[in-house]
């Protein structure tokens, strides 16, 4: 059910700790999706340390962070993975992991499929290797699948198989819930941001405005495809989905990023949203006292968005969504599906828009991956 | 007084108020301002509890040989057939065993 309003105010004003909060484990990954969320690809050298990040683990444990959505980069392709997830649920913070499968083989699956409060999700951004290869690379789609046949064989039950949604695989939903239930897996979908490189193919590969009240219906008559709250910016079009149906950035969930930096949400790796590093204080004191979270917490505007009936079903919408267009943190979400998000957009010039401030890119026109200043 | 935050299954096992109810040992139970949140680890479900009252009741169910006797020390006695129905939503989502 979502969130009745008295409660979600109290949610909007912050939690004592994350329900929820993503990890990324490493920049490194063999892989380079055309949207990336954390422009990766190269290991960062300062990455955290095995003993770092197990130390975090215990931080998040002790503020009973439930469980942390693990990812990166590609997580497995550190080789203290294993020693980290087992850590985290020996220690009762759930772990969510998400990869592109392409280290996943059979001793692999073995050992995940006997962990408990573990759940795996395998990226695939398309019921075919066309599809799904234009976007996340070529051999992609084959070593997912390798992957999803190894977790079968384990006897892995219920794993899930991870999808963005993008102007192609929108076409694709029922061919990929059919693939999801023939592993007796679980679909996830995931809105399309314009986060990371995702910045450069945002406006080619998301969904249009047609397409998204049909992903919203097909949404509303299937509760058991998971969404992560992710498509909350279409609850106007009907009935709400699955999920708190707000923005949860800094108030319910954060990011961790490889090198302990702190950010509000998964998308909005950039310095403006970075609440401090847990190198430097541990990572309870970012969540409960930074300037930066206090100001998400605080009552936000409506806006743009004040004369909208619709504004409790929507909020406004993504608040990484908005920045990374160029738009204002009380416009309208871009994808507003009344389409006032994309008459404010007509209004805004694409080469003003904000660039991520660091980018592990293997391929890259500026040079040596880091900071971008 | 409860919400249930996912669409997992969970065995709809009725709740029989006579019966020795605890929090599941699967459960973390985090206290916030607007009353707790619990996470059952098992079936990934996430409930707000929304009153201090049934958190106070959740931490002290485990002392009592029934939930109605919890309910009869903890509860004022017009209140406890609403938190009858808030344990038995808990139960329902299988945050409560019977132990």
């Amino acid at each position: 059910m979502s969130a009745e309003s008295g409660l979600r105010d109290r949610l909007e004003g912050g939690l004592t700790a994350p329900i929820c909060l993503t990890w990324e484990l490493t920049y490194a990954c063999n892989l380079a999706c055309a949207h990336c969320l954390s422009s990766s690809g190269r290991r960062d050298p300062h990455e955290l340390s095995t003993s770092e990040a197990l130390a975090l683990v215990d931080e998040l444990a002790a503020m009973r962070v439930f469980y942390v959505n693990v990812g990166g980069g590609e997580p497995m392709i550190r080789r203290d993975f294993f020693d980290i997830v087992e850590h985290a649920v020996e220690r009762r913070v759930g772990v969510k992991f998400s990869t592109n499968g392409t280290r996943l083989d059979a001793a692999a699956a073995r050992r995940l499929a006997a962990m408990d409060y573990l759940d795996v999700q395998v990226s695939i951004d398309g019921a075919d290797a066309a599809t799904n290869d234009r976007v996340r690379g070529a051999g992609s789609y084959a070593a997912a699948r390798r992957a999803m046949d190894h977790l079968a064989a384990a006897g892995f039950a219920g794993f899930k198989v991870s999808v963005v949604v993008t102007r192609d695989s929108v076409e694709q939903l029922d061919a990929l819930e059919s693939l999801a239930a023939s592993y007796g897996a679980q679909l996830r979908l995931a809105r399309l941001r314009p986060s990371g490189r995702g910045v450069a193919v945002w406006d080619a590969l998301r969904p249009t405005a047609a397409q998204n009240r049909r992903l919203h219906a097909w949404l509303v008559e299937r509760p058991h495809v998971l969404t992560g709250d992710s498509f909350f910016h279409l609850s106007p079009l009907g009935a709400p989905l699955e999920g708190l149906n707000l923005c949860g950035a800094g108030r319910v969930v954060c990011l961790i990023d490889p090198v302990g930096d702190v950010y509000a949400c998964p998308f909005v790796i950039h310095d403006r949203f970075r609440a401090g590093n847990v190198r430097a204080s541990g990572f309870g004191p970012i969540w409960r006292e930074s300037a930066l979270f206090a100001e998400l917490r605080a009552p936000n505007s409506p806006g743009a968005c004040a004369s909208c009936a619709s504004y409790d079903a929507c909020r406004g919408g993504c608040l990484a969504a908005k920045f990374f267009t160029g738009l204002e943190a009380d416009d309208p979400d871009p994808e507003c599906v009344f389409g006032h998000g994309e008459r404010r957009l007509a209004t805004t010039r694409v080469e003003l828009r904000p660039t991520p401030s660091i980018d592990h890119s293997r391929v890259r026109a500026l040079g040596a991956p880091g900071r971008l200043r | 007084m409860v919400s249930v935050a996912s669409t997992s299954p969970a065995p709809a096992e009725a709740f029989d108020v006579a019966r020795p109810w605890r929090l599941s040992p699967e459960v973390s139970l985090r206290e916030e301002p607007f009353g707790a949140l619990a996470y059952h680890h098992g079936n990934r479900r996430l409930v707000f509890v929304k009153s201090a009252g049934l958190v106070a009741l959740l931490g002290r169910l485990g002392e009592y040989a029934s939930a109605r006797d919890a309910l009869g020390a903890l509860v004022a006695p017009g209140e406890r057939a609403r938190y009858e129905r808030a344990l038995a939503a808990l139960a329902a989502g299988g945050l409560l065993g019977v132990g």
